[in-house]
């Protein structure tokens, strides 16, 4: 008998554990394996919550979050993605780590499937397992997954169809009309979406289109989102889920036992970032975009070939010229060049071959790191 | 402000190699964006923002914000007198203000003395000069935007997926 639950023991570790280890203890190096901004949260932000502490709120919120916060996250969400949520069709989480896990343990059922288009960020697959369901990846070696590939994938037990876009790690989007295309082989089958849009605001050439705006969705759509990447909130963990009362009736739930609420400072962080964060918010994203231009230039000069990313901060080249595979190229660059990239095959199915690379970093580290991997896979 | 001179505000070191891959143009537009702000004085010169208490020196220079009442002249208003005063090399700048004094100039010296006698023989016996109030500079935080104290470096994580 052990002393632990099956369903935690039977997952395993991340398998290159040691890679990051040596990573996360490594000196002197250039990391471009951090998944957030370079940027401090804005002062004024920061200020906001000064004040919010000196008038002693330090109280627990409603389960739900600050009614003003909901009611803000509401009107962005409608101003920035046209998509129409009430106030009380918001729920503010701690993250949205939190509210991939609520979302997720609100739907399933022991044995259904979830539809996963990887590689994709990793904590959909353990929490879905969690949840006692399975995951199916699917994949598409354009890593712009189609409504097709997704149709391939479903079975009497599929219930939830799970999108990230703008993807962590590739960067790329869908097109709207695959969306839409997509919208519909969630209709047919009766399935839900999960539609995590933490990088939604990060889309650079196009509008970013939420699943959510697609017409009759709103009912099956769980649009998760936050304030880390765009707002520059990493460390305040907060995110939030707007979907339809009924769902939100039994996931409430969950988020009532397991969190109460989030955090009150956190929350008046966040309405200050949509009140009065905008402007800020922009010129964090222009500098995101430059950095975007000049590494997918300097990428594909050196032979890390790439299709250009179309949001988020990262990039996910090829590694193809190096012959190495992604875990042997990141331990080599690493050891060698002291730069650290994120071996593709962590995040699923289809990745193997690549390298995470997160281009928020001081230009002048970037333009190094650039240099320090072209003598890495010169010296092969 | 235009996208090339916001950048090289930020950082002149900038090369047109780097900017024109950052903002998706060719180095030649860059080259010539820049030559011709340069030529039209959008771009005024280069330089270094230096913390000068950093700087071993011989002694420390002072520095003063000098507000000086004027009286404007017909036809000239202010300029004719900002000028007689900004050729002085004392000054390294020269503001006209709203409010209860018109200009405000900042006076380099090498010592209090110095910029004493500035002011007594120079400044104030100019001919429409009022009156002037002398501010002595204690110490600096920040500058054109710059924090002049770095704080501490922040501590990230080398992974986070």
């Amino acid at each position: 008998m052990s002393r632990f639950n099956n369903r935690i023991e039977q997952m395993p570790p991340s398998g290159i554990r040691k890679f990051f280890d040596l990573v996360l203890d490594a000196k002197d190096i250039i990391s471009l394996g951090v998944g957030e901004p370079d940027f401090v949260t804005p002062w004024h932000v920061r200020e906001r919550v000064f004040f919010s502490l000196e008038q002693g709120r330090t109280s627990y919120t409603s389960n739900w979050g600050l009614m003003e916060l909901r009611r803000e996250t509401a009107k962005y969400l409608k101003d920035r993605f046209a998509v129409s949520y009430d106030a009380e069709q918001i729920m503010i989480t701690v993250g949205v780590s939190e509210a991939v896990d609520i979302a997720l343990r609100t739907i399933l059922n022991e044995g259904d499937e979830v539809i996963l288009p990887e590689p994709t960020y990793v904590c959909y697959r353990p929490l879905a397992e969690l949840a006692g369901a399975k995951a199916v990846a699917v994949s598409n070696p354009s890593f712009k997954i189609t409504a097709d590939d997704i149709e391939k994938a479903v079975t009497p037990r599929s219930r939830v169809i799970i999108l990230s876009y703008p993807s962590n790690p590739t960067g790329y989007t869908i097109a709207r009309a695959e969306i839409e295309k997509i919208a519909e082989i969630a209709r047919k089958h009766d399935l839900w979406i999960i539609s995590d849009e933490i990088y939604a605001e990060l889309t650079y050439e196009k509008e970013h289109y939420s699943i959510a705006a697609a017409p009759g969705m709103k009912d099956r759509v769980i649009l998760l989102n936050g304030f880390s990447k765009a707002f520059a909130m990493t460390g305040w963990r907060l995110g939030y889920i707007a979907a339809s009362d009924d769902f939100l009736e039994q996931a409430v739930k969950i988020h009532q036992y397991a969190a109460l609420c989030a955090p009150i400072m956190a929350q008046y962080a966040a309405l200050e970032s949509l009140q009065r964060g905008m402007g800020e918010m922009e010129e964090m994203k222009k500098s995101y975009w430059r950095r975007r231009n000049y590494m997918f230039e300097a990428l594909n000069k050196i032979g890390m070939t790439v299709e250009r990313p179309e949001g988020a901060f990262y990039i996910f080249p090829s590694i193809e010229c190096s012959k190495l595979s992604s875990e042997e190229f990141a331990l080599g660059l690493l050891e060698k060049q002291r730069v650290a990239v994120i071996p593709g095959n962590v995040f699923g199915l289809g990745g193997e071959g690549r390298v995470r690379i997160c281009y928020a970093i001081d230009f002048e580290l970037l333009k190094e790191s650039v240099a320090r991997m072209e003598r890495f896979i010169k010296s092969l | 402000m235009n996208e090339i001179a916001e950048l090289l505000q930020k950082d002149a070191r900038l090369t047109p190699e780097d900017i024109a891959s950052m903002l998706n143009k060719t180095v030649a537009e860059v080259r010539d964006k820049i030559r011709q702000m340069e030529d039209d004085g959008t771009i005024v010169k280069y330089c270094a923002i230096i913390n000068e208490e950093k700087l071993t020196k011989q002694k420390d220079k002072v520095v003063a914000f000098i507000e000086i009442q004027v009286q404007p002249e017909r036809e000239k208003g202010f300029d004719a007198l900002a000028e007689r005063i900004y050729q002085f090399p004392q000054v390294t700048s020269l503001y006209l203000m709203s409010g209860r004094y018109d200009l405000l100039a900042v006076v380099e010296g090498d010592n209090l003395k110095d910029v004493a006698f500035f002011v007594s023989d120079k400044l104030s016996t100019l001919d429409n000069v009022k009156s002037t109030t002398t501010h002595f500079l204690l110490k600096k935080y920040k500058e054109n935007g710059t924090m002049l104290y770095k704080q501490s470096k922040l501590e990230r994580l080398n992974v986070a997926l």
